[in-house]
Order: C-alpha cells, then sequence, then structure tokens
C-alpha cells in the first residue's frame, strides 16, 4: 500500500497521465445563505474525458468547479482525485498538479510568454533546461511560434493569448484540468477554431477535463459527458451529449438543451458515420446496357456521372440514356457536393440550401463515396444514444 | 518661478560681460540679479547643494520602504487600511515648520530631525499610489495565480508588487520633486540645505535665484531618475504589439 502511494505520487510530481475524478455528496453552504450553492453533487469523471457543467447562472457550476482545487472549500462530502481525497491535501500543492485556465485567461502582463508558462514548472522546482524545453515543446503543441517565448502578453492577441493560458495550464503535465468558460471572451470565428484545435489537442493528450460553460451548444461539442446543473446546485441530470439530447430526464433539461434538441444531435455525427445511399455511378460514353443492371442495383434511380477521377459532374437525364452509349445529358447539376467529413448538421444545411433530397458524397480526393439523401439523415436520428460518438472521438477520427 | 524676472534674465548675457569686472558685492545696478555675481559665488552653494540632495534622498529611501511595507500590510489585513491611511493623511496636513519646531523638543537640532519629518511627508504620496497599484491589479490575475498554486506571500511579491510598480514609480516621481521643495525648510532644524541659503539674504535675488534654480534642477534630476529606474524595472510597459 505504502509503496504504491509513493510509486503513485513519484507519477505525479514527473508529470503524469489523466487522473479519474470523483465528486461524492459534495455540498458547498455559505454562511447566512437559506439554500446550499451546490447541494450533495455526485459525478465521476472517468480518466481522460471532458465533463462539461452546464446551467444557468446561479446553478453553481463554477463553485462545483472550484471545490476540485479548493479555491472554494467544501462543507461537505468529498472530492477524490485518482482515488484520493483533495481535503487531505495541502491546497497549495494541489493545485499545482491541477491545470487552470479561466475566462479572462489572466496572463502575468509583467512576465513574458516563456515566463507565464514556466509558472508552475517554476514552483515545483524545475531546472533552467527542463522548464526551457517544455515551454519550447508547449508553444509548438498549442501552436504558436518559438520566438514568442520572449514577447509579452500585451503584444498577443486575444486568440494567442487563450493559447498561452493553455499551454500554462498544461505546463507541468497535470492529470486533471479546470476550465472556466475557457472560449467565452473570444469572437465566435476564433471560438470555433480554438474549440476545435483544443478537442484535437485533447483527442492527443488525453487529459480528464472539468468544464464550465452556460453554452448548451458549446457544452454538447466539447463534452464527453455533460452534467446539467439547476439553480441550488441540483444535478438536473448526468449523461453524454446524445443521450441528454435523446432522453432529457426532466422538464428542465429539455428546456435548457433547447427544442432543436434533435437538430444538435446532428452536430455530433459525420457523415462518414450513418449508412450512406448508393448511386448508380456512370461514366459518359459507357454502354446503357451496363448502366440498367446498376441501376437495379443502387438505391437512387438516378444516374451520377463522374469523371475520370471519379469526382461528381451531374445527376443523368432520361434522354442520356436513350441509345447505346450514355450521352452527356445532365438533368441538374451534382450539388450539393458534400464530404465525408463534414458535420450532419452542416451537410443538412448543404442539402437543404441547395432545395435537394439528395447530395453525392465525396472523400478526401473528391471521388464520389456514396449519398446522402434526407432520408438517411432522418434515419441517423434513430441511432442509438450509445452508438453516437463522443466530442472527442469525433476529434480523433478527423 | 516669478515671471517678473523674465526681462532681467534676458539681459543677464550682457551683464555677464559688463558686469564681470567689477562684480560688487551685491550687483545692485541690476535689481540684484546678474551672472557675474553667480558665478564668482556659485561655489558658496555647493555645500548647501549637497546637503539639499541628502535631505531629499534619505527621506525618499525611507520613506518608500515604510510607506510601501505599511501599504503590503494593509493590502493583507484590510482591517488596517482606514487606520493607515487616515495616519499618513494627518501626518501630511502638519504645517512644516510647524513640525520642525515640535521634533525640536525631542529630537534636537540637525539632520535627523529633518528626515524623520520629511520621511512623514513622503508617507502620504507614497502609500496611497502604492495602495492604488495594488488594488488596480486585476482580481482575475490574482485568482489565476491562486488557481496555479502560488501562496499569498507569492503572490503579493510575484504578481501583485510587480504589477503595481508603475502606479508605484509614479507616486515616488511626486514625492520626490514634493520632498525637494519641502526640505527648503530644513534649515529650521538646522539641517542647513539650499532653504537656508535662500532665508540668508531673502531680498537678494541673486542669491534666491541661484538656490532656487538649483532646487529645480534637483527635484527634475531627481524624477528623471526615478523615472529611469521605473524604466528598467518595467520593461513590459514598453513592450508594443508588433
Amino acid at each position: 500500500m505504502s509503496t504504491e502511494t509513493t510509486a503513485h505520487n513519484g507519477a505525479a510530481s514527473a508529470g503524469s497521465d489523466a487522473a479519474p475524478l470523483e465528486l461524492r455528496e459534495v455540498v458547498k453552504r455559505y454562511p447566512g445563505a437559506e439554500k446550499p450553492a451546490v447541494d450533495k453533487l455526485s459525478l465521476e469523471v472517468p480518466a481522460g474525458e471532458i465533463c462539461v457543467l452546464v446551467g444557468p447562472s446561479g446553478c453553481g457550476k463554477t463553485t462545483a468547479m472550484r471545490m476540485v482545487n479548493r479555491m472554494i472549500d467544501i462543507t461537505d462530502g468529498d472530492i477524490l482525485i485518482g482515488g484520493k481525497s483533495v481535503r487531505d491535501r495541502r491546497p497549495a500543492e494541489l493545485r499545482r498538479e491541477i491545470g487552470y485556465v479561466i475566462q479572462q485567461i489572466g496572463l502575468f502582463p509583467h512576465r513574458t510568454i516563456g515566463e507565464n508558462i514556466a509558472t508552475v514548472p517554476h514552483l515545483l522546482g524545475w531546472d533552467k533546461q527542463r522548464t526551457g524545453a517544455r515551454v519550447e515543446e508547449l508553444l509548438e503543441i498549442v501552436g504558436l511560434p518559438a520566438d514568442f517565448r520572449d514577447r509579452y502578453p500585451s503584444q498577443l492577441s486575444g486568440g494567442q493569448r487563450q493559447r498561452v493560458g493553455v499551454a500554462r495550464a498544461l505546463a507541468a503535465d497535470p492529470p486533471l484540468m479546470l476550465m472556466d468558460e475557457p472560449f467565452g471572451a473570444i469572437d465566435p470565428i476564433n471560438r470555433e477554431r480554438l474549440q476545435n484545435e483544443f478537442l484535437r489537442l485533447q483527442a492527443e493528450l488525453r487529459k480528464t477535463i472539468v468544464f464550465v460553460t452556460h453554452d448548451i451548444d458549446e457544452a454538447i461539442k466539447m463534452g464527453d459527458r455533460i452534467a446539467i446543473l439547476q439553480e441550488g446546485g441540483i444535478l438536473a441530470q448526468y449523461a453524454t451529449p446524445a443521450e441528454l439530447l435523446m432522453y432529457p430526464a426532466s422538464p428542465f433539461v429539455e428546456d435548457f438543451v433547447g427544442s432543436d434538441r434533435a437538430l444538435k444531435r446532428l452536430a455530433l455525427q459525420r457523415v462518414r458515420d450513418i449508412d450512406l445511399w448508393t448511386a448508380p455511378i456512370v461514366r459518359i460514353g459507357e454502354p446503357v446496357s451496363e448502366v440498367k443492371a446498376k441501376l437495379a442495383e443502387a438505391d437512387l434511380e438516378i444516374p451520377l456521372v463522374v469523371d475520370d477521377d471519379g469526382r461528381p459532374t451531374g445527376w443523368l437525364s432520361d434522354r442520356g440514356l436513350q441509345g447505346e452509349r450514355v450521352r452527356e445529358d445532365f438533368r441538374s447539376p451534382a450539388e450539393p457536393v458534400v464530404e465525408l467529413d463534414d458535420i450532419l448538421r452542416d451537410a443538412l444545411s448543404d442539402l437543404l440550401q441547395a432545395d435537394s433530397q439528395y447530395g453525392p458524397v465525396v472523400d478526401k480526393d473528391g471521388r464520389v463515396a456514396g449519398v446522402l439523401s434526407m432520408e438517411a439523415l432522418s434515419h441517423a436520428l434513430t441511432v442509438p444514444a450509445d452508438q453516437v460518438p463522443s466530442a472527442t472521438e469525433l476529434a480523433a477520427e478527423a | 518661478m516669478d515671471l517678473g524676472y523674465a526681462p532681467i534674465l534676458a539681459q543677464l548675457g550682457d551683464d555677464f560681460f559688463s558686469n564681470r569686472e567689477g562684480a560688487a558685492e551685491k550687483c545692485p545696478g541690476n535689481n540684484g540679479l546678474c551672472l557675474g555675481w553667480i558665478a564668482d559665488n556659485f561655489s558658496d552653494y555647493m555645500d548647501p547643494f549637497w546637503e539639499h540632495v541628502l535631505l531629499s534622498i534619505v527621506p525618499l529611501a525611507i520613506g518608500f520602504v515604510i510607506a510601501t511595507s505599511l501599504a503590503l500590510f494593509a493590502h493583507r489585513y484590510r482591517v488596517a487600511q482606514p487606520f493607515f491611511l487616515a495616519l499618513v493623511g494627518a501626518l501630511f496636513t502638519i504645517p512644516s515648520i510647524a513640525f520642525y519646531l515640535i521634533l525640536l523638543n525631542i529630537t534636537g537640532r540637525g539632520f535627523g530631525t529633518a528626515v524623520v519629518v520629511l520621511t512623514a511627508y513622503t508617507q502620504v504620496l507614497i502609500y496611497r499610489n502604492v495602495m492604488t497599484g495594488l488594488q488596480e491589479v486585476p482580481a482575475e490575475t490574482v485568482d489565476v495565480a491562486h488557481g496555479m498554486g502560488l501562496t499569498r506571500r507569492q503572490i503579493m511579491f510575484r504578481v501583485e508588487l510587480p504589477m503595481a510598480l508603475p502606479t508605484i514609480f509614479a507616486g515616488l516621481r511626486i514625492a520626490a520633486s514634493s520632498t525637494v521643495g519641502i526640505a527648503g525648510f530644513a534649515f529650521f532644524a538646522g539641517a542647513g540645505g539650499l532653504g537656508g541659503e535662500i532665508f540668508s539674504d531673502p531680498a537678494f535675488k541673486g542669491n534666491v535665484v541661484t538656490a532656487s534654480v538649483l532646487m529645480i534642477l534637483l527635484a527634475t534630476a531627481l524624477e528623471l531618475i526615478v523615472l529611469a529606474v521605473q524604466r528598467l524595472c518595467t520593461p513590459w510597459e514598453r513592450a508594443v504589439a508588433s
């Protein structure tokens, strides 16, 4: 037992793998307040997953997060990181092992980017060489040029500062990260980019992350699991995004996820994840008899003409089949063209915009891989929740 | 400075040559102001000048240490804030001559007494700016420092104090020039300085102008030195987006 503990400590100080997080009936009661801010909150976050705490303001989500690194004292219950209670730890030491990112980022303006990133390694007493190498590595991981190390925060854009904030939180390779609305202050375009970047990063790093947001769309996008809290810090539902959207546990959850929850589910899947239709693929000059055979086998009855490289050029009209060989006579162009990696929601939008019931799906090289139809899309919404991939899995696929 | 001197100053060049040879005791011909007299008697001002330098620098240094310590203490233990503010404010309201005369009975005459008074006057200027600087540090910066595992002491000395430096230096600059001015009364305590020269013959303009200009130069030099140190200590202030 004692050797095991020592070994675990050694791993933690040297940088470590993700640790599971468990909240056991955690209560936060402020003196003088009638109701607790967080009421008997129990959650288990498996190692390497993103748990999003989401809910309206005043639901205690930030309070719950801040009890994990003891920025706020726990009134009752317990929090365990890697099976060890945070209550037994000295707060400052505990915090050095937990990455911390907040909305305002809070970079130290009087320190260079390199010094900012090196904050925790410095506290842990790493030597210069190790710290320097780590700073270099982290700048690369978050996609910033190496010469940023000697700049000051005031010389960076909002998005760049946010990346530095994430790099700083990752510096000592913590097994757990706390992120409080980390992308909240970024404009929508950059936010989307940073979210995607972060999911890609997480697909590699596989940290255990507690992520606080008030935005249900961000929660669905970022979370492997989502904990919806309602006022008074009561857990309304804890489930994967797909489960949450398919089976909201209460009218509160149903209301909070929004009446467009079926559409939101479409954001959880990519075109490659669903059963695509087949279309008869034909080339100009091909014998019409062969086309007729293909028509009998395919899901769709309209031949899709492709060029020599297999790229879609248009849907063939009936006149194109009158004669010995296929003639170039299109009934309509092959639009919209959807990619295998597209999110279903975007693909649906493309179909609606082109006023079309179906569109050819192409792979990375632009070759036809199938056909996406409205029918296939609505069928995708009936896929059981446990077969819908999580955000990190989606990012890892792409 | 009195603008009434302007036409006289314009003549100074002429006087320097025409009156050089016959520089009388107090060159009465030019209403008591001529460069020749100043040039002949300038060395007499050097000792009071260096006394004045010490009377400015020593209280500033001691005052900076005390006021900053008070402010850091008050920042950590907020109950002390109103008490300290009232104290440093009250010190500043005591008229300097009265202050010297009160202290004469306690600490006697001399440099020490003057330093006590001048240090007391620096307190309100430096204390208030250190306090403001510490309070202006954004809450989120302190929060994130806390969240990364810095202790309270580390946050104070590695985050809050450095971030407050620009405001602290601003207070120090004001304190520097005001101390040079108030040190003009240090001769009441028998501590000499340029004020002693001025009051030794306040009717003679050559004397008053020389001593006053030296005080202005000293105040300017001290401000520039503080500014130079500030620039050295706060390189991030000069960092511009590229």
